[in-house]
């Protein structure tokens, strides 16, 4: 599955979406559950001490890593290979995609299974392997769900939050499931299901949720356990991660860790943190005999020495979403990228550029809730602003009719004749549409404001005339006023 | 063996480049501004941590019991009866017969993993009921067991079978996360290996990503009880 998700429009999509009352019904009291639970496990978990201090750390940690960003992938990459494993940097998607084949290849893969990983999603990589002929197994509940109904994630946390137990129930029903619409049967169906592919299949694949740099180690931050047997049985492992994944010393691990967990689920720890460290020699014979790592730059590089470079600062963790008023309206699938909600926002347009997502920005009511929620303190509605500034200065071909109206404007607005000549003309001119003193139905640009409300109708008389008028009555007024007193 | 590294240097003058900085330059690494970790619970005696991570395995869905080294086998064994004994299996741990566990193994006829045996290990945790393994640190704010596994503390033994017990001597009881990084970070500071596969387990797998249900137990084990041993 690629970054961009489905190919409506934006605006299109948020269409459907506000029309689907489950989705958006799911949606928010998923998102209120898990809003709730962060907010207990953070600010409410007073043995923490203050929680702004706890943001302040991640933000000085994740800030220190982008900023020496190239000293720490060396180390990273010096040290995972000073243990056996292959270390592989790919500037592009499809660079990363043909590593992972190469070694799918070679090792004449059939089965390959898969913890979830958003990054591999981005790199479209199960479509790249099963090209080759491999079967590519997500294990992840959530994703596989997903895969096995043909259908898109909706938020980088709980794929699946936008389906119901009867279409999960009706999905595996493919897989010649028999059972109730129970989660807890849908569930032991799975690992029914999954159990003998993990301990037989060729590759595991994972994402990555930090590595160490120090001592060139992989953590997974999971629940499920699958993403452990991922990391186990299969003879050789890929991990693919986003370059800015990183910590110096396990010492700083502890702290993202922490605020992972309990921002994006409020766990203290989820059920697994899972730290490998390659050991490529070893007998063990419930390990990886082969390990590689695949780092990937695909746009992220972008934002390094710019505003967005804090936009690298994120753990992944969904607080953002949990608490965006538009995402709640609109649900992920709208956003047509795989990382939907204000990160996504800010996000997408760095790695597939303002032409593709140009338009997410303004998925936004900059009321500043994303920024608050995020662990590591990234500026949210700050760079929603800026995207949109770096938009309509043209760095995302803004739409013709946008920039034809803006340039209307600065013409009419630099010449005060045409300026007042424009006032006096708008009522009249939009005379034939006003009812009952507003505009209940607007053609054009008026159009997606007058779908929701109704837009007053334009006074008769314009500022500068009714400031002519005011001054000249306030001086009338007080002249009067003053002669009384007299 | 080393591996290969492909693709490094044009992937990091471009990001160095950005940076303004040359590859590989060696930064100077912060002191941090801002610490909270070190403080949560710092003050708390043994005692007070033992009741805390009590406390929180009734959140995470984890029985718990304890004991002292005298009472352990005995409680050991009805701790395997409660949960229908069937097959067992074990990490290979010189803490088991240190603990004077090792009749307890024998009379319940349990594999011990013994990687020289190959696969057929995996096979039989996969057909276990019950796996044993010993904790090496235990986190006492989220009752996490942190187990450094290797060729013979398995992995497997903590994952496939549908119950794992852990016994946890009291003395692997730190506060929480901050302190275990700690001791891995010193290590490596020392010059020593770090576990290929470091395991920090917090209760039964669990999912809720069908309609935000909590559903117990999903891909690793469906129960799991923790033995705390107050003199070890």
């Amino acid at each position: 599955m690629p970054m961009k998700v489905g190919n409506r429009p934006f605006f299109e999509g948020v269409d459907k979406a506000i029309h689907d009352s489950f989705m958006v019904n799911a949606v928010s009291s998923a998102q209120d559950g898990l809003r709730g639970r962060k907010l207990s496990a953070t600010i409410g978990d007073k043995a923490l001490g203050d929680w702004e201090e706890w943001r302040s750390a991640g933000e000085e940690i994740r800030a220190h890593t982008l900023n020496n960003l190239d000293y720490y992938l060396k180390q990273l990459s010096d040290n995972f290979a000073a243990r056996g494993g292959h270390v592989f940097f790919a500037e592009t998607a499809e660079e990363a995609r043909d590593y992972v084949k190469k070694v799918c290849k070679e090792k004449n893969a059939k089965h390959v299974v898969k913890a979830k990983s958003m990054v591999t999603e981005e790199i479209s990589l199960n479509e790249a392997l099963e090209e080759e002929g491999c079967e590519v197994l997500e294990t992840d509940l959530a994703e596989f769900i997903l895969q096995v109904d043909h259908d898109q994630p909706s938020h980088i946390v709980v794929p699946s939050v936008h389906k119901n137990r009867q279409q999960i129930r009706d999905a595996f029903k493919k897989l010649g499931y028999e059972g109730s619409d129970d989660p807890k049967e849908l569930a032991g169906f799975a690992r029914k299901t999954l159990r003998s592919k993990f301990l037989n299949a060729d590759v595991g694949i994972t994402g990555c949720n930090f590595a160490v740099a120090d001592t060139g180690s992989i953590c997974l931050v999971t629940n499920e356990g699958n993403a452990n047997m991922v990391t186990s049985f299969p003879e050789t492992q890929i991990t693919v991660m986003g370059m800015e994944r990183l910590v110096p010393t396990w010492k700083e691990l502890d702290v993202v860790v922490s605020l992972l967990c309990r921002s994006s689920v409020g766990q203290r720890l989820t059920t697994y943190v899972t730290d490998i460290t390659p050991k490529a020699d070893q007998d063990a014979v419930d390990s990886p005999k082969d390990y590689h790592l695949v780092i990937v730059d695909a746009g992220r590089s972008n934002a390094l020495g710019t505003d967005f470079q804090s936009a690298l600062h994120c753990i992944r963790c969904a607080a953002c979403i949990n608490v965006c008023p538009v995402y709640r309206h609109i649900g992920g699938h709208a956003y047509g990228s795989i990382y939907p909600g204000p990160i996504g926002a800010v996000l997408s347009p760095i790695l597939g550029g303002y032409e593709e997502y140009g338009k997410l920005p303004y998925a936004s009511s900059l009321c500043a809730a994303c920024s608050e929620a995020c662990p590591v303190k990234i500026p949210l509605h700050k760079l929603l602003i800026r995207h949109r500034e770096k938009y309509v200065e043209g760095g995302g071909h803004p739409p013709v009719m946008e920039r034809a109206a803006m340039k209307g404007f600065s013409i009419g607005a630099s010449s005060p004749m045409i300026f007042r000549a424009g006032t006096k003309m708008a009522p009249i001119m939009l005379k034939p549409l006003v009812h009952d003193g507003s505009i209940p139905k607007g053609p054009g640009p008026m159009k997606p404001w007058t779908h929701g409300r109704d837009l007053p109708a334009p006074s008769k008389e314009n500022f500068r005339d009714w400031f002519k008028k005011h001054k000249q009555q306030s001086a009338t007024i007080q002249a009067k006023g003053t002669g009384e007193s007299l | 063996m080393r591996g290969t590294i492909e693709n490094r240097d044009s992937f990091l003058e471009k990001i160095a480049g950005k940076l303004n900085r040359t590859v590989g330059e060696v930064p100077e690494m912060p002191i941090w501004a801002h610490k909270p970790q070190e403080r949560v619970y710092e003050d708390y005696s043994e005692d007070q941590l033992t009741a805390m991570m009590k406390k929180a395995c009734e959140s995470i869905h984890t029985t718990v019991c304890e004991t002292n080294s005298d009472g352990l086998a005995e409680k050991l064994k009805q701790l395997i009866d409660k949960y229908g004994a069937g097959k067992i299996v074990a990490t290979k741990d010189e803490r088991f017969e240190a603990f004077g566990l090792s009749n307890v193994l024998e009379n319940y006829q349990a594999y011990t993993w013994n990687y020289k045996e190959g696969h057929q290990n995996i096979d039989k945790a996969a057909e276990a009921n019950i796996g044993l393994s010993i904790c090496d640190v235990m986190l006492a704010e989220s009752a996490t067991a942190g187990l450094f596994n290797d060729k013979d503390k398995a992995r497997s033994v903590s994952l496939l079978p549908e119950t794992s017990i852990v016994i946890v001597p009291k003395s692997s009881i730190v506060p929480r996360l901050t302190q275990a990084m700690n001791l891995i970070e010193n290590k490596v500071e020392n010059g020593e290996d770090v576990s290929s596969y470091i395991n920090f387990i917090s209760g039964p797998s669990n999912s809720a990503d069908i309609e935000m249900r909590l559903v117990v137990g999903v891909h690793g084990p469906i129960k799991v009880a923790y033995i705390i041993v107050s003199d070890l």
